[in-house]
This record gives structure tokens, C-alpha cells and sequence, in this order.
């Protein structure tokens, strides 16, 4: 059954291959996505025609690779832009909740904890859609009351960043709330024990504890921003992000170039994932 | 002799529950004192009131002649060895040591001198860029201690700090505790539950119960000279004997027991026929099969319930109509008791001076 | 927290409540009721705005409607449950039986490909699953099938596909509930005699409770919640009732009508969530844990 108990053959070698087709299930859609952004073909499907580049590189005419695929590349821009706001915005703003709800006793805490994790199981779409038409509204009483056309309002990139705002917070505030939870509070005391006043004992002991969360949350954040589609999809505006973009061009039918595309988000965001699980083993020694 | 702390008819009260109830003490330069107390008993509270974590409901803390009241505790001459020593996981030896003199502002060289100077005091030279979870539980007390020390306190306030160690490590820093508290010279005042602790290490030891201070002595008079029957159970073994006072004059008195034993008793204390007593005599004080000629001696015969071998502090359990409890004895290890086993009735006594008698309010 | 730095000072408090009242009241609550207040009001004969709950009253008279609606929900609820058997045994097997030094890499392996962008993944599956795709490829050059299929835009396609993307967050809760799961406790009861049935049935699914609750509701809203899974694995008669609002606001430019399916499917997934957290026994802030 377990490590420590006896197990039968058939149990231990049963068990081994379900866990085996389990990764392979995992990992089948991704492998083929980034085999196939090599083979030097203009379909990304089998069969294989030889190892190429030309979906990273080729400038063109017949292919056009994704270093000179200007649409493309906009879009990734615009979605790194869309991300990095997102994280400040939510890093900071998540903080401030963590603080606000494991250190502050106020009247309604519990109502305003309760509405905090409503964005968690609001689906993304409705997010989307009740912000779009909200931001319609004020536009709308804006004009019509003072005159004033504000831009912000329509559906553009300043709304895609609100709309992912607006649920990444939480989830930041859950990840800080969870290290601020552990965080044992006579080291504060202790701090000012030693002379420090409330300021530095936020800034030398308390900030200092939260920082690998904080650079955690931060990374969540950035990826989940820069992944979603959802609640992006009804408030964005001419500049379309990555996945958007992505979507048009996979329900109207493929190139490799899509397949470079993943092989580089599937890289980078590996290579964000494992910086960030070594923030959280430093911070576990 | 200049008084470092003073702490005058402080009270501390959390809703109706009075924590310390109106507590004064004085503590001198230079002095370790103890306050002793089970759990429970406001130690901790009255502390974290010295420390400045807490606002006494009523009364007033000073230190060196100057009222505490309204100031902070990042302000205040004392520092505080936490319980469970609050070191800062995400510094290394020497930036928890500097942590407080960086806070006032001494240069960075200033600050290296002193950390190394300090870690050199403590017996750990050359720690200084260890990381905290790599020290044993004796380095890690041994920072904290450096960590205060070396910001020079007026008063060195000790939260039970030796209560996470195990059993031999804390021997050995409890004599470690006391060499450096004279070495440095610095005012200690030390909270424990451990009366070994207490005894050992202080000058001055204040015995707590109940959010109020029982006895303030030195160790010799507390054991010796209990004040009140709290602390004669509370420090140290005691044997405790209820009955009535037949009999009183001129310093001594007589104590009839349930079973009508007549105890003779010889005490300073006022204690007037009639009233209810009870006589506390330490395991040491009994001796075993007295000679019969010993003058004022109280007698009982008793019956041998058990023999608790532990060495040098072996002792026999025994069973007297005059109590309810098991009487605990003192058995020296000198082969002069090696017949006395287990069911044998056996005569014990105890000089009249020996005990010490309390009437029951 | 000390009781001094509360008493001291209120500033902390406002510096820390002002920027949670600002984003919950700006961009979930009013949003939401404005949501609320679209979905009343419809444009009459004269083309002015009026209140009225014609829109509801359209989702029921027309069957596409509700018929999509329901089937979204059963299928959320088959995609959850599917999810759950498949990840039991898996986050039991990296908990307690594989070998502990293979345990931080196999969570790692479990947990990359969720990084990774939806998108890309759906993605995957379509290269694979399509009729030129690479099953297809395999299938007719090993000879087993004479001619490729379609395998893809199709309910099954659409579950498993579901199944994949939602997979992480069933997984994540029952490592860490598992990985709380003291061996001692089964050891115990396989020493006083329990067979691998009563094991599972009585000590590991009681204790992974919290875990499976919580995957659960994120699953099935998630699910429920999804646009792009649907849309681009399931079939075109395989409708989504997030398609359905995306119609109503940019296809057909129906505001208030798709304000009254969004505010349905709002209460429809916060009622199978709360009926949910009331069968289980769980506190929603315990859950989002």
C-alpha cells in the first residue's frame, strides 16, 4: 500500500504503469507541439521532412519565422508590457491585503475577506464581461455628464490590465497571507526590543521574511497574466496579447509558426517556473 | 547601592482577568534577580510590562529613576532574551548581533569591532557569518544573549530562556548564565519556572503565585525560611503535616495531627491554640531511626511504602497515620540504611527547629 | 502583532484598507452590479432603455438557451469528477509510494506543463487528435486504420481536453493533503487487520476531504467557466454557454441580453460551489487554500 508496507507485484508494477501513462498524457501535446516547430514542413503535422529552423528564422516569402513575424511579435511585446504591469500592480496591492487581513482588526473584516476571494470563483469570462460593462457606464456618464471622452474606459490595454488585476490580487494576497501566516511575530517584537522602530521593523524584518513570497507571487502573477484569455478576451482593444492572438490564428487554421512560438513559451516559462521553485527551496533551508 | 529597576504596586488586567495584581519589587545594580512562578502566574506579563509590550493597568515601572510610562519599547535601556529566543532566521550570527547598534546609527567598523568582541565574551569566536539554523540550541542561546548584551542594557530581562534546551545542556548554561552575568556586571532579571534555575543563579529570587509576589529572599531564605505555605511546597520537596495548635508559649508550640500525634514546634512565628496548621519538613531534615537519647525530638513510626533509587538523592517512601500523603525521605547512601527494605516499619524523627509551621487562614 | 502597534496608530490600517476597498469596490463589486442592472433592462419599440426581465424570460422560451446552459453544468460536473480519479492516485503515489527522493521531481514534472500557457496546450491536442494529426499519422502507417478520422470536435475530445487543462488544480490540493496524511495512520489500520478498500475508503479519502473539496470547486468552475477548450476542441453543435455570452456581446452586440446569461452562469457556478461546501462540510476561506 504504501512505502513501509509489503505490496504485492502486481500492485507496485500496476500502479508504476498508471503513473507512467499519466506523464505521457501530460507531456504528449507538448512534445509534439515542440518537435514539430523543427520539422521542415509548412503544415505542423507528420510526416517528418528533416530538422529546419525556418519557422524561428526564415524571413519569408513562402515562410515566415517567428524573429521576423511582425504581428506575432507585437503581440508578445504587448503581452509582456500587459504582465509586468500586472505583477506591480497586484504584488503590491496583494501585499497590502496580506497585511490588512493577518495583522489588522477592523469591523467587517470578515465580509471584506469574503468579498477579497470572490474573484476566485467568478469565471473569468463573467470578470470580463461585468468590467467591460461597467467601464462602458462610467464612459458613458462621463460623456454625457462632463463631456470628457476618457479613453482608459474603452476596451484597450489598460482595461486587460484592471480586468487580470482584478483576480491575481487575490491570488497574491493568498500567497503572501500564506508566509505571513508563518511569519512568528516576537521577531517583530524582538526587532524593536533591539531599537527598531514600527518602519524599520517592516522594512528589515518583516519585508525581508516575505521576500522570497513576495518574488513568487510576483512570478505567479506575471505568468498568469501573460496566459490568460478569458476575462482578456472581452476587454481587449487593437492591441491584441499573445494568447488572443494565438487563438485567432489557431481556430483559423495553423502554421509552424505557432509550434515556435510554444517551444519558446514552453522554455521560458520552464525556466521561470524552476527560478521560482528555487526562491521557495532557499527560503525552506 | 544605586537601584536599577524599580517596579512600584504595578497591576495588569486583561477584562476582569487580573494577570498582576499589584507587584513591587527593587532591583539593584549589578544584582541577578528571579522571579519564580509556575505557569500561569503573570511572570511573563510582568516582563513584557518592563519590556514596554505592555501597559500596566495601574502602578509604574523605573528604570535608573526614570518613569517608563509612554515609552516605547524601541526606546527603552532593557533588552529581552525571548523564550524562544526570536533570533532573525535571515541573518547570519553577526548581523543579529548588529541588528540593534546599526539602529543606532554606529559606523560599520564601530559595529564589527563590538560584534566580534561580544561573540569572543560568549565563547564563540569567529561565528560571525554563520546562519542562524546552523547552530546548536546552546550557540543559538548563546547569540541571543550577545545580541542584547552587546547594546549595553541598563537591565537584561530573561524570558525562561534555558526551557527549550534538554536537560544537560541547561546544567551547564545555568553556571555559564551566572560566570557572565558577573563578568559583565550587567542587571539581571531572570523569569523561570524552574526553582533550580532561580536558586542557583540569583542574588535575589521573588517567588510568584497568582499575579502577586509570595516571598522576595535570598535562595538560602527561601528554602530555608518560607514565607507562606506556597512557597515552602513550591521550592523545593516538603513534607506537609495538617493538624491543630493545642498547645503555644514562648516559642514553641504544639501541633495535633488527625491522628493525634502531638508535634512539638519551635518557631518565631505568633500561632494561637485552636487554629488550623500546617507543618512542612523537608525530605533532608528527617532522620532515620533516631537515637534515643536526642533531646526535642519529634517521633513517628512508620511503614515503608517504596525506596526511589536515584543515587545520591535516593529517597524512601513512607506511610504515617499523621498524613494523607506519602511522607518523602531523605536516604543517604552510606550503607548505614542498607537493611531498611520495603514493608518494614521503622521509627523516624525530626528536631523541633527543623519544620516550619504555617497557620491556615 | 503586538497590542502596542495596534494601540499606537490607525495609519496602518488605512494605508493597507484603502488600495483592497478601491479594487474590491471598483473592479468586483459595482462591476458586478452593474452587470446586474444590464441584464434588467431592455431597448422597447421607441429605442429608449427600459427595466424589464425579458431577458430572462428569452432564455427559457428559447431551448437552445437553457439546453446549453445545462449541459455545460453536467458536463463541468462529469470534467470534476473525471479529474478527481485520475489525480487520487496520482498525488497518492507521489505522497506515499514512490520513493522519497524521487518525490520533489516527479511534483515538479506533474506541475510544468501548467505553466505553460492553455492556448498552447489545447494546441498540443489538436496537433495530435486532428485529421491530418499525428495519432493519425501512426494509425494508418502501423495499418490500423484504412483512412484517418476526425477525432477531434467531439464531446469526448472536448472532455478530456477539459480534463487536461483543469488538472493542476485538483493535483496541487491533494499532494499537500496527502503529504499531510500521517503513514502511521495506515499502517495502523492495515496492522489491525483493514484491506486496501477500507484503507482508501475510511482513512485516505476522510482525511483528503479538505483537498478534494477545494479542487473540486476550483475544477468545476473553471470548467464551467471555460471559453477556449470548448470552442476549439468540441464540435460546432457542441455549444458552451460562455460561447453564448461571447454571441450576445460581440457577435450579436447584445449587451443586455448576454448581462442575463453572464448573471446566470455567476449564480449557477456560486450555487453548485456553495451546495458543494455544504456537502463536504467546508468554510469557502479553508477551500481557496
Amino acid at each position: 500500500m504504501i512505502r513501509t508496507l509489503p505490496q504485492s507485484r502486481s500492485y507496485s508494477i500496476g500502479f508504476k504503469i498508471y503513473i507512467l501513462l499519466f506523464f505521457f498524457f501530460l507531456f504528449a501535446p507538448l512534445l509534439i507541439t515542440c518537435v514539430l516547430a523543427f520539422n521542415d514542413s509548412l503544415f505542423p503535422a507528420l510526416p517528418w521532412k528533416g530538422f529546419s529552423l525556418d519557422w524561428f528564422f526564415s524571413d519569408g516569402p513562402e515562410r515566415v519565422g517567428i524573429f521576423h513575424d511582425q504581428i506575432n511579435l507585437t503581440s508578445i511585446w504587448v503581452s509582456f508590457k500587459t504582465a509586468f504591469f500586472v505583477a506591480i500592480f497586484s504584488t503590491v496591492v496583494g501585499t497590502c491585503g496580506a497585511f490588512l487581513f493577518e495583522q489588522e482588526e477592523f469591523r467587517f473584516k470578515q465580509l471584506l475577506y469574503f468579498l477579497m476571494l470572490a474573484p476566485l470563483v467568478i469565471p473569468g469570462v463573467i470578470l470580463g464581461i461585468s468590467i467591460l460593462l461597467f467601464s462602458n457606464t462610467l464612459g458613458l456618464f462621463f460623456e454625457d455628464r462632463f463631456g470628457i471622452d476618457i479613453g482608459l474606459l474603452r476596451p484597450g490595454f489598460w482595461l486587460v490590465v484592471l480586468g487580470q488585476f482584478s483576480f491575481i490580487t487575490t491570488l497574491v494576497t493568498l500567497i503572501v497571507s500564506a508566509q505571513l501566516k508563518k511569519f512568528d511575530y516576537t521577531l517583530e517584537e524582538a526587532a524593536m526590543n533591539l531599537g527598531a522602530n514600527r518602519f524599520q521593523v517592516i522594512v528589515f524584518i518583516t519585508l525581508r521574511f516575505l521576500k522570497p513570497a513576495l518574488l513568487g507571487a510576483t512570478a505567479v502573477a506575471f505568468l498568469m497574466s501573460f496566459e490568460n484569455f478569458n476575462t482578456t478576451l472581452f476587454l481587449v482593444g487593437s492591441e491584441a496579447t499573445l494568447p488572443i492572438n494565438l487563438y485567432l490564428q489557431v481556430r483559423d487554421g495553423s502554421t509552424p509558426v505557432i509550434n515556435a512560438i510554444s517551444f519558446l513559451l514552453i522554455v521560458g516559462t520552464s525556466t521561470l517556473a524552476v527560478f521560482n521553485l528555487f526562491i521557495q527551496r532557499d527560503r525552506s533551508e | 547601592m544605586e537601584v536599577d529597576l524599580s517596579v512600584k504596586s504595578v497591576s495588569k488586567r486583561f477584562k476582569s482577568f487580573v494577570a498582576v495584581d499589584d507587584v513591587s519589587f527593587e532591583v539593584e545594580k549589578g544584582k541577578f534577580f528571579s522571579i519564580l512562578g509556575p505557569s500561569g502566574c503573570g511572570k511573563t506579563t510582568l516582563l513584557r510590562m518592563i519590556a514596554g509590550f505592555e501597559e500596566p493597568s495601574k502602578g509604574a515601572i523605573y528604570i535608573r529613576a526614570q518613569n517608563m510610562a509612554n515609552i516605547s519599547p524601541n526606546r527603552r535601556p532593557v533588552n529581552l532574551i525571548f523564550q524562544h529566543l526570536a533570533l532573525f532566521p535571515m541573518m547570519n550570527v553577526a548581523d543579529n548581533i548588529g541588528f540593534g547598534l546599526a539602529r543606532r546609527n554606529e559606523s560599520k567598523t564601530e559595529i564589527r569591532k563590538k560584534v566580534s568582541d561580544i561573540l569572543e565574551r560568549v565563547n564563540l569566536p569567529g561565528f560571525e557569518a554563520k546562519k542562524i539554523h546552523h547552530l546548536s540550541g546552546g550557540q543559538k542561546q548563546r547569540v541571543a544573549i550577545a545580541r542584547s548584551l552587546v547594546l549595553d542594557p541598563t537591565v537584561l530581562l530573561l524570558d525562561e530562556p534555558l526551557g527549550a534546551l534538554d536537560l544537560k545542556l541547561r546544567e551547564q548554561m545555568k553556571i555559564e548564565l551566572k560566570k557572565l552575568q558577573m563578568e559583565v556586571g550587567t542587571t539581571f532579571v531572570y523569569i523561570t519556572h524552574d526553582q533550580s534555575e532561580a536558586l542557583v543563579m540569583s542574588d535575589h529570587v521573588a517567588v510568584m503565585n497568582e499575579g502577586r509576589f509570595e516571598q522576595i529572599d535570598s535562595p538560602q531564605n527561601l528554602y530555608t525560611k518560607p514565607a507562606s505555605p506556597f512557597v515552602a511546597r513550591f521550592v523545593g520537596d516538603n513534607n506537609r503535616l495538617p493538624g491543630k495548635i493545642v498547645g503555644c508559649n514562648d516559642g514553641t508550640a504544639e501541633l495535633q495531627t488527625a491522628s493525634g500525634e502531638k508535634l512539638l514546634i519551635r518557631t518565631d512565628r505568633q500561632l494561637t491554640p485552636g487554629v488550623q496548621a500546617e507543618l512542612y519538613i523537608r525530605p533532608e531534615s528527617v532522620i532515620l531511626e533516631p537515637a534515643q537519647e536526642l533531646p526535642e525530638l519529634n517521633r513517628l513510626n512508620v511503614l515503608v511504602s517504596s525506596i526511589l533509587f536515584d543515587g545520591a538523592n535516593t529517597q524512601l517512601l513512607v506511610e504515617s497515620p499523621a498524613s494523607d500523603d506519602e511522607l518523602l525521605i531523605s536516604l543517604p547512601q552510606n550503607r548505614q540504611y542498607e537493611h531498611i527494605s520495603v514493608k518494614d516499619r521503622i521509627e523516624i524523627g525530626w528536631d523541633a527547629r527543623a519544620g516550619n509551621c504555617f497557620p491556615l487562614p | 502583532m503586538s497590542t502596542l502597534g495596534k494601540a499606537t496608530s490607525k495609519l496602518p490600517l488605512f494605508i493597507f484598507l484603502t488600495p483592497i476597498l478601491l479594487w474590491l469596490f471598483l473592479l468586483i463589486v459595482l462591476p458586478h452590479i452593474d452587470l446586474l442592472r444590464m441584464s434588467f433592462r431592455i431597448e422597447n419599440d421607441y429605442g429608449d432603455m427600459v427595466w424589464s426581465v425579458s431577458n430572462y424570460l428569452e432564455f427559457f422560451r428559447e431551448p437552445i438557451y437553457w439546453l446549453t446552459f445545462t449541459r455545460t453544468a453536467l458536463y463541468a460536473i462529469i470534467v470534476t469528477f473525471l479529474t478527481l480519479c485520475i489525480s487520487l492516485p496520482v498525488a497518492f503515489y507521489i505522497t506515499k509510494v514512490a520513493p522519497p527522493k524521487f518525490r520533489g521531481f516527479l511534483s515538479l514534472l506533474l506541475l510544468m506543463p501548467f505553466w505553460v500557457s492553455e492556448l498552447v496546450r489545447i494546441y498540443g491536442w489538436m496537433i495530435l487528435l486532428r485529421e491530418s494529426g499525428v495519432i493519425n499519422h501512426f494509425l494508418v502507417e502501423w495499418g490500423i486504420l484504412q483512412q484517418p478520422v476526425e477525432m477531434l470536435y467531439n464531446d469526448v475530445a472536448m472532455t478530456m481536453g477539459l480534463v487536461y487543462t483543469s488538472m493542476l488544480f485538483m493535483v496541487v490540493p491533494l499532494l499537500s493533503v496527502m503529504d499531510s496524511l500521517d503513514d502511521s495512520l495506515i499502517e495502523a489500520a492495515f496492522d489491525l487487520g483493514s484491506n486496501m478498500f477500507t484503507i482508501v475508503w475510511k482513512i485516505i479519502i476522510p482525511h483528503a476531504m479538505p483537498g478534494i473539496a477545494s479542487g473540486s470547486i476550483v475544477v468545476f468552475m473553471l470548467s464551467l467557466g471555460n471559453y477556449l477548450t470548448p470552442n476549439l476542441m468540441g464540435g460546432k453543435n457542441a455549444l458552451w454557454f460562455t460561447e453564448q455570452i461571447y454571441n450576445q456581446f460581440i457577435a450579436s452586440f447584445n449587451w443586455n441580453q448576454g448581462s442575463a446569461f453572464g448573471f446566470l452562469l455567476l449564480v449557477l457556478s456560486s450555487l453548485i460551489i456553495f451546495i458543494g461546501l455544504r456537502l463536504t462540510n467546508q468554510k469557502l476561506s479553508k477551500v481557496v487554500q
